[in-house]
């Protein structure tokens, strides 16, 4: 094993405040050789970033190293004044962001900012530096390197964007690379692609990599060892392997048992335990059909969205971004809805609910016909009810200058679901059914975390009595504990109250969770549907087994 | 290119629209052939009076008679002077035109290093001193600070004029008076009272820009990269500052033409502004016309001009993608 190349001794970070300093990181020893991913794993707030970014001497103002040593190659860098840190960067340490969208300079062409980089850091004169920033594109895998030079990031992909931050933060050929969540904001074929490019670039070079993420699928197909961390500590370290096999630490074992398998439907998932809260009885009031057949039946649906005019006397064009034939949804089941991004599951979803005209065609629902032919304010109404959403971004969908209690008796009050007395109690029974304290309601959205407001969106979209619920990727703004227990709590309440579902989501292990059959879009066209378990254990279209052969997952089937 | 087409075209309508204002006025504020004639004109003479001058024509014939005699400088003859009003803009425009820009390059040339200075070192005391004094700035109302501005440099240090334009002199063929001591002296107060507003708007806005900018990931990628402080801000945030910070220096400079009245009356400086005053204590509605269509133009083009600009800082509008 080759000698170290960084190590953390008993790192401490501390973040001074008024009130007390607040230590985000206590104690963490970490250590990369040449030529070795490490992953750093953890949920948010576990100060994964925070120990990537004080390698890098990057610390988010107030932030600083309180304790312990950084080294590189057996220099201390904590006590370096901040120029050699600076001369540091991008030369010695590479680093690349979550975001390849926002990374760039949107004002400077590609290889102007990579020819930038390269001139600076090797010292070179910018014809040269230009001409190497052409070789350094083609080597991470653009084509036509040479004309995508004068390209502005918009005019890239999000996958080629982070190949350019790659060449960026490699720009200097540093010896360690700092990968902060590389991939998250990607597609699951992409993010392949990029994680290869990394490992093949750690290989080629000898380069140690610290790879952060919170994504145990990532980690898995790429780190070779991996740090697992929690409040800002470290609870286990190891090869990649053997931590995910066989974790020794309790957290580690229930942070492996929360990610969802793209293997299997899980037990608890399927059949999930059913409860009846006093709530229950309400909820379930005015639902007197219990009949089968179709509930939601869309046919020959399509979505056109104008596109900018080409010429000034030029007509605008249009971009179709959903074009199906027909999709129905039974009474009573769940229908998961995947696609990579940009392929309008979105965009149909919104269709389906009515929250978004369609260009053509029409969407009916079992109980109150075609949507666009229910037109009095009174059957618009009832339909209104009985179809709710919960969306993905529990940080906007929630009015932050309402409390909790007026968020939920709004709707209760509105539809006249409820007598004027009895509100209060009935806003605290929904908080309690949904697993909040009845108390809660007191407070405001900003004073939950991000799981307790998207169980405040379950509750307000219950809060009506709905039959259907659209639910646009209810979890991916959420850590992977939070997100098993909102899918627990999702199928619960599926089961309890017999709702009819629409899951919308990127991440194909989690729609094999919940789903009864399962839509495959691409490019605004379903090339699959069918019931979920023969479709993920046989896909029949070659785009669905791409999606399922490039989705990371932590635990292969051997 | 599109974009700009598109621009202009609605540059054009908007100025069609003020030019309707500017026409409606006639029609409503009194009858021009009162105010042309006297009291013993007969009843004929006024009929045929007002048929040479095309008053009976349809309202519509008479809007594009307007227009196309605006288009080509001719705006009617002053009720008060009896002169072309179009020849009485062009005496006062130099006027008016060497104390804008000469605020507006004052402005601008303080104005900008000072919002990235603030910008960057928001906590140290010469930003906090520049931020207090972009107060009072801000906060002065300009005929306050033009009185005492006189009072301290002309009445009690008696080193500058207090009134009026300084001598004129020729220089590659444009006439001002930014081209003799004299007229500097006359000029400076003037310039700097209009200065000192647009230069706390302006400089509270580049630094508010930049605070924002010097958040945005690509400025922390910018760090991580390994690229020195100094291309860093000026290279890769200041550009990123500039879309708003046109716009807005857009505006203010346009509506310093337009509405430097008090400054210039402060300092009687025979410029657009006092001629305004005239025109309105006269009630001389070509005067009044013309000088609402002029100032129309003014912030039409200006805005023009900032679109264009747009378009060669941000290539995403270049290209159609925003």
């Amino acid at each position: 094993m080759s000698h170290i190349l960084c190590e953390t001794k008993d790192l401490k970070i501390t973040f001074p405040h008024r009130l007390g300093d607040f230590t985000a990181v206590h104690g963490f020893d970490l250590q990369v050789r040449r030529g070795e991913i490490v992953g750093l794993i953890g949920e948010s707030g576990a100060g994964k970033s925070t120990v990537g970014n004080a390698i890098m001497g990057l610390l988010s103002h107030p932030g600083q190293v309180s304790g312990g040593r950084i080294e590189l190659e057996g220099e201390n860098l904590v006590d370096l004044p901040d120029a050699a840190k600076a001369r540091m960067r991008g030369r010695r340490i590479g680093m690349i962001f979550q975001d390849p969208m926002t990374s760039l300079n949107p004002l400077m062409t590609v290889g102007g900012q990579l020819a930038e980089s390269i001139a600076v850091l090797q010292n070179i004169p910018k014809a040269q530096a230009r001409r190497m920033a052409i070789e350094r594109l083609a080597g991470v895998g653009i084509a036509e390197p040479a004309n995508r030079m004068d390209q502005y990031p918009h005019e890239f992909s999000g996958g080629m964007r982070q190949r350019v931050v790659i060449a960026l933060a490699m720009a200097g050929d540093p010896d360690l690379l700092i990968a902060d969540e590389p991939t998250t904001a990607l597609d699951v074929s992409v993010q392949k692609q990029v994680l290869d490019l990394i490992k093949s670039i750690c290989v080629e070079r000898s380069l140690g990599v610290i790879l952060v993420t919170h994504d145990m699928g990532v980690i898995a197909e790429t780190a070779d060892r991996v740090y697992v961390m929690r409040h800002g500590a470290l609870v286990e370290t190891g090869p990649t392997a053997q931590v995910i096999q066989t974790p020794s630490e309790r957290y580690t074992k229930e942070l492996i048992a929360a990610i969802p398998s793209i293997e299997r439907r899980e037990e608890r998932f399927r059949n999930p335990v059913k409860k009846t809260g006093e709530i229950d009885q309400w909820l379930l009031q005015g639902h007197k059909d219990k009949g089968s057949g179709d509930y939601v039946t869309a046919s020959a649906l399509t979505k056109d969205f104008a596109t900018k005019k080409k010429s000034f006397w030029g007509k605008a064009g249009t971009f179709r971004a959903v074009d199906i034939p027909g999709l129905i949804i039974k009474r009573g089941e769940v229908l998961g809805l995947v696609g990579e991004s940009g392929s309008g599951k979105s965009t149909l979803g919104r269709m389906m609910t009515g929250l978004l005209p369609p260009s053509s065609g029409e969407v009916a629902y079992g109980d109150h016909g075609i949507l666009a032919e229910v037109r009095s304010r009174a059957a618009r109404k009832a339909l209104r009810r009985d179809v709710q959403v919960v969306f993905q971004d529990p940080y906007s969908s929630l009015n932050s200058r309402m409390r909790v209690d007026q968020i939920l008796a709004e709707p209760i009050r509105f539809h006249g679901l409820a007598d004027r007395h009895d509100i209060p109690r009935l806003v605290g029974a929904l908080l309690e059914r949904v697993g909040l304290p009845a108390e809660a309601g007191r407070k405001f959205p900003h004073q939950f975390s991000g799981g307790q407001r998207q169980r405040i969106c379950i509750a307000r979209a219950l809060s009506v009595r709905p039959r259907f619920l659209l639910c646009d990727e209810p979890t991916s703004a959420l850590d992977v504990s939070i997100q098993a227990d909102m899918l627990a709590l999702l199928m619960e309440l599926r089961r309890s109250l017999g709702l009819t579902m629409l899951f919308v989501s990127h991440d194909l292990a989690v729609v094999r969770q919940v789903s009864d059959r399962v839509a495959v879009m691409k490019r605004g066209e379903i090339v699959e549907c069918r019931e979920a378990e023969a479709l993920y254990d046989a896909p029949k279209s070659s785009y669905t087994r791409m999606l399922l052969d490039t989705a990371p997952r932590a635990t292969r089937r051997q | 290119m599109y974009f700009l087409l598109a621009r202009v075209f609605q540059a054009t309508i908007v100025m069609l629209c003020v030019a309707l204002v500017g026409f409606l006025v006639f029609q409503f504020v009194g009858d021009p052939v009162l105010s042309l004639v006297g009291q013993e004109t007969t009843v004929e003479d006024r009929e045929a009076l007002r048929e040479s001058l095309g008053l009976n024509d349809p309202i519509l014939v008479q809007y594009a008679r307007y227009v196309v005699n605006a288009v080509q400088g001719d705006f009617g003859i002053s009720y008060s002077f009896n002169r072309d009003v179009s020849e009485m803009i062009a005496d006062r425009l130099p006027a008016t035109v060497e104390l804008v820009l000469l605020s507006g390059v004052l402005s601008l040339l303080l104005a900008i290093p000072a919002g990235i200075y603030t910008g960057i070192r928001r906590k140290g005391g010469i930003a906090q001193t520049i931020m207090a004094i972009s107060v009072i700035g801000v906060s002065i109302p300009s005929f306050l600070l033009g009185i005492l501005l006189i009072l301290v440099f002309s009445v009690w240090l008696n080193w500058l004029p207090s009134f009026g334009r300084g001598d004129l002199a020729t220089m590659l063929g444009v006439r001002s008076s930014l081209f003799t001591w004299d007229g500097l002296s006359h000029a400076l107060m003037p310039a700097a009272v209009l200065c000192l507003f647009q230069l706390g708007v302006i400089l509270r806005l580049i630094r508010a820009e930049m605070l924002e900018v010097l958040r945005t990931d690509y400025i922390r990628f910018a760090w991580a990269r390994g690229l020195p402080g100094k291309r860093v801000y000026f290279g890769h945030a200041l550009k990123n500052t500039l879309v708003p910070v046109v716009t807005a220096i857009g505006l203010q400079l346009s509506s310093l033409f337009a509405f430097s009245i008090i400054t210039e009356l402060v300092f009687q400086w025979p410029g657009m502004g006092s001629l305004l005053l005239h025109a309105i204590g006269q009630s001389d509605i070509p005067l009044l016309a013309a000088y609402l269509i002029f100032v129309g133009l003014v912030f039409t083009i200006s805005n023009l001009v900032v679109d264009a600009i747009y378009v060669l800082i941000d290539p995403r509008i270049r290209h159609g993608a925003l």
